[in-house]
Parts: structure tokens; sequence; C-alpha cells
């Protein structure tokens, strides 16, 4: 192995240590608040600060490969989109931390009729198997599971505009129900913000395999092989 | 005008966007094929790079295009070189004229052991040029085109051996362009050169590709990038990929070209 190639691996590396970290903060958030384990939730909120100094450390680390590598084709592909997976990563880890503080900062557990009229922990849970699928695409450099988790994120999407039609229903019949309803509705916009963000990653995934750039194209199809 | 006559106009206009053409070319030191069945049309005002292992023919194939192989024993061409499309092989070529019109600079500088003056004039005189201020106002231009009047102004009577390697590669770079080329070939100018007069020369390239057209060997695969329009990228006496420089170094094509470019040949 080359030296690049060393230093390209250790990378990679990282890049799945930023993601096993950031799904276990997904993890941990949902499971404090389907709990209301404000415990659990403690623990996610100091954990942020691993989060970003793993982000400060791959920046840092893409950073001197370019500087010292100077890499090309494949290989700069790979460390521009490892920069903007670890950037959206971190987001994602954000997300996860924002749930945590509404499970300190609220004091009764939510009312589970209403997650269920929300289709909270589906969303939840798809989100979740987003980020599983990602992770798999990421160290297998496969980008036919890369190219898996769009159609999971329109469920996401789906599931947050049902969101807003049901809590405005819902509201109108039983007001005192708005605080539980509007605490819900700002997680389900978070939830539906890491979809948004593990959609990014398959394009940066799908730019460094294929060179191909999905970013701003509206309605791309099935590559065909070979070009 | 006849519908036959606004094509062939249309068709030697696109001839003449390629300055130069190599048309099935192979090349033989004896019994070693060096080229093999290469093609490859190079426009004018830009910089090619080639790249490629030692060894791979990228010298041999740059030397075609103003016949400095000629001198060598054992060596033998097949197929065409066009120069503005002029077969450049035929007979009644003019060597000497090919050679004012296609420059050449080197790996090492070879500056002519006289004045600094005498090195950028050299081309001029032998030409019969005699007029003193004609030739001192060339000298000039030239060195301030190469970037190193400023450097040598006050001493152009001093020996050219005296300047240092980068100051010496820019004075031959003048040499060549004091005949006014419209081609010209560099075979790895700055392989023996540090950063700075490195900086300088590829600088110096980028301005002289309005006027020239240049093709250029080079090891430094970020001088590739830096400097060139187009890489073509030699193994083994073929050409496996030939392409903008920016598809080259961002996605080539060919696996080979990848793990060379990447380091990883082999
Ligand atoms: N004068 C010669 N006589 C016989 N063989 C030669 C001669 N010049 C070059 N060759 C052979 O032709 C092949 C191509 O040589 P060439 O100098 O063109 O390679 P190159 O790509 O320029 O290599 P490098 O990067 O080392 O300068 C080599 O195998 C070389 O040994
Ligand atoms: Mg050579």
């Amino acid at each position: 192995m080359t030296n690049l190639d060393q230093y390209r691996e250790s990378l990679k590396q990282s890049g799945l240590e930023m993601f096993e970290l950031c799904e276990k903060q997904m993890l941990k958030s949902k499971e404090a608040f389907l709990t209301h384990d404000s415990d659990l939730a403690e623990e996610v909120i100091h954990t942020e600060n691993r989060v970003n100094a793993l982000d400060l450390k791959i920046d840092r680390d893409c950073e001197r490969f370019i500087a010292l590598h100077t890499p090309v084709a494949g290989d700069l592909r790979f460390v521009l989109a490892l920069r903007k997976i670890n950037f959206d990563l971190e987001r994602v880890g954000d997300h996860a931390f924002g749930v945590a503080k509404y499970i300190i900062e609220i004091n009764t557990p939510i009312d589970p009729k209403l997650l269920e009229n929300l289709r909270f922990v589906e969303m939840y849970d798809s989100a979740l198997s987003m980020l599983d699928d990602i992770k798999d695409a990421y160290i297998d450099d496969d980008t036919k599971k890369a190219r898996k988790v769009y159609k999971k994120d329109k469920v996401l999407n789906k599931i947050n505009i049902n969101a807003f039609k049901v809590i405005s229903e819902e509201v109108k019949k039983d007001p005192n129900l708005i605080d539980q309803y509007l605490l819900l509705f700002s997680i389900i916009k978070k939830i539906e913000r890491i979809g948004d963000l593990i959609t990014n990653i398959a394009e940066e995934i799908i730019f460094y395999r294929e060179a191909e750039i999905l970013k701003h194209q509206k309605k791309k199809k099935v590559r065909k092989p070979g070009k | 005008m006849g519908k036959e006559k606004n094509e062939n106009v249309i068709e030697s206009s696109l001839k003449r966007k390629y300055k130069l053409q190599a048309k099935d070319v192979n090349v033989f030191y004896g019994d070693f094929q060096a080229i093999k069945e290469i093609s490859m049309d190079i426009k004018a005002n830009s910089v090619t790079a080639f790249i490629g292992p030692s060894g791979c023919g990228k010298s041999t194939f740059l030397r075609l295009f103003n016949r400095m192989n000629d001198y060598v024993d054992d060596f033998r061409m097949e197929g065409k070189i066009f120069i503005d499309n002029q077969n450049i092989n035929k007979k009644k070529v003019n060597v000497e004229q090919l050679r004012k019109q296609v420059g050449m600079v080197f790996q090492k500088p070879n500056p002519f052991p006289k004045s600094i003056f005498e090195n950028v004039a050299y081309g001029l005189k032998i030409q019969g040029i005699k007029d003193k201020t004609f030739l001192k106002e060339r000298v000039e231009s030239t060195l301030k085109q190469v970037a190193l009047w400023d450097e040598v102004k006050d001493n152009l009577n001093k020996s050219a051996l005296a300047l240092s390697g980068g100051q010496q590669q820019r004075l031959c770079i003048a040499r060549t362009l004091a005949v006014e080329p419209s081609v010209i070939l560099m075979d790895e100018p700055t392989s023996a050169l540090d950063p700075l007069s490195t900086a300088k020369i590829e600088e110096l390239i980028h301005e002289l590709k309005h006027k020239y057209t240049i093709v250029i060997v080079t090891h430094n695969m970020q001088q590739a990038g830096r400097i060139s329009d187009y890489t073509a990228f030699f193994y083994l006496g073929e050409i496996i990929e030939f392409d903008k420089t920016n598809k080259i170094f961002t996605n080539p094509e060919k696996k080979q070209t990848e793990n060379y470019i990447t380091g990883r040949f082999g």
C-alpha cells in the first residue's frame, strides 16, 4: 500500500467512526424521547462534544491529505466528498442533540396516542434505517445501496406533510394538546431534515464513485451502466 | 458561392484548427518499436502535456515535430507528421526553416558559452540579420517576454554560463523565442529547477500560449494540471488516453491513466 493509500484508508476509517457516532446519537435520542429518559438524553448532550471534535479532526485531516498528497481523480473526489459527508453527519448529530435538549426541557411524557397519529416512531425508524443504508453504502463504496435512500426519504417527506394536516385537525378538537403537538412537530421537522442530509450523503457517494454530480438535478433517472 | 466551394472553406478552416497532426505514426530504433500507431491532433494556441512512465516514448514522439530524431542512427519512422497541414517529412522541406518555426527547449538548460546577448541574438544572426538596433530591440523584448530582462539588463555581456539554472532555462527559452517560432516543444523544461524558477517558467508558458502552440513533456503531474489544456498519457509507445486536462485529472476514462496519475502504477 502506498503512503497515499494508507492516508486515504485512515480518512475512510474516521468517516466511518463519524457515521457510527451519529447513528448512536440518533438511536439514543429516540430511545430517550420515547421512554422519557433524561439520563440518556444527558448522555446524548454530552457526546455532542465528541461529534464536534471528530468533525474537526476529519476536516483537518482532509486538508492535510490535499496539501501533502495533492490527490487527483478518484482520490480527489473521495476527499472532497468526505468533507461534505462529514459536514452532513455533523448536522445529523446536531439534530439528535436538539431532540435530547427537548427531553430535558419538557416534564411530562408525550401521550402515545399522539405519537401514533403522527406516525412518529415510523418516521424516526425510517430515518434510522436510511442512516444505516447509507453507512453500508459508504463502507462498501456501493452506489446501488446509496440510491436506496431516495425512496425512503419520500416516506419521511410524506409523514412530514401529513403531520401538519393531522395537527391542525387534532388541535381544533382539543386545544389543550397544542404544546405537545408543537413539540412533536418540531422534532418531525428535524427528522425530515435528517432525511435530506442523508440524501446529500448519497449524492456525495455517487459523486466520488461515479464522478457524476446529482446535486441540483431534477428527477435524475437511473444511470445506464458504462455511461 | 457554390455549395462545393463553401464546404471546401469549412473543411480547410477545420483543418487549420490543428496546428500539429500525427497520422498513424510508428517509430523504430533498429528492431525496437518505440512508437506504435499514434495519431494525434493538437490545436493551435494550446498547451498539451505529454505524461507517462520513463521510456514510454514521450521524447521520441515530441522530437518528431522538429525532426530532431533524424540524427539518430537506426531511427526509422512510418506515418505522417503535419504542421499547418504541411507534411514535414517531404524532401523539399527545409529542416533549418522547420526548426526555426518549431523551437525546442530541453531538460537541461544548454546556453552557448557566449554572452547573454549573443545567446539570444544567435538565431537571428545566423539568419543574416546584422542591424544592431533591430538586434538590440529584439533581445530586449524577448528577455522581457521571459521575465529575465530586469535580472540581466545591466550584464548583457556577462557569460550566460554564469547565470543560475533557472535563469539559464529562461535564457534558452528566450533564445528559442527570438526567431519567432510558432510551435515550442519542451522536454521536461523544469525538472532541474527549484519551485520559484519553475513557477516563473510555468507563468511564462501560460502567457506564451496566446501566441504559440506548446507541447511539453513533464513528469510532474501537478505541473501538467497547472499549465496544460490537453494531456496525453503515453504507455509503452502508445497513447492510452488523450483528453482535456481537467477531464484527465478529475475523471479519466481509463483505469491505467487513473493508476498512473494517482501514483499507483505497476
Ligand atoms: N537513440 C535511441 N536508440 C535506441 N533506442 C532509443 C533511442 N532513444 C530512445 N530509445 C528507446 O525508445 C524508448 C522511448 O524513449 P524516449 O526517450 O522517447 O522515452 P521517454 O518517454 O521520453 O522517457 P523519459 O521519461 O525517461 O525521458 C525507450 O525504450 C528508449 O530506450
Ligand atoms: Mg524523455
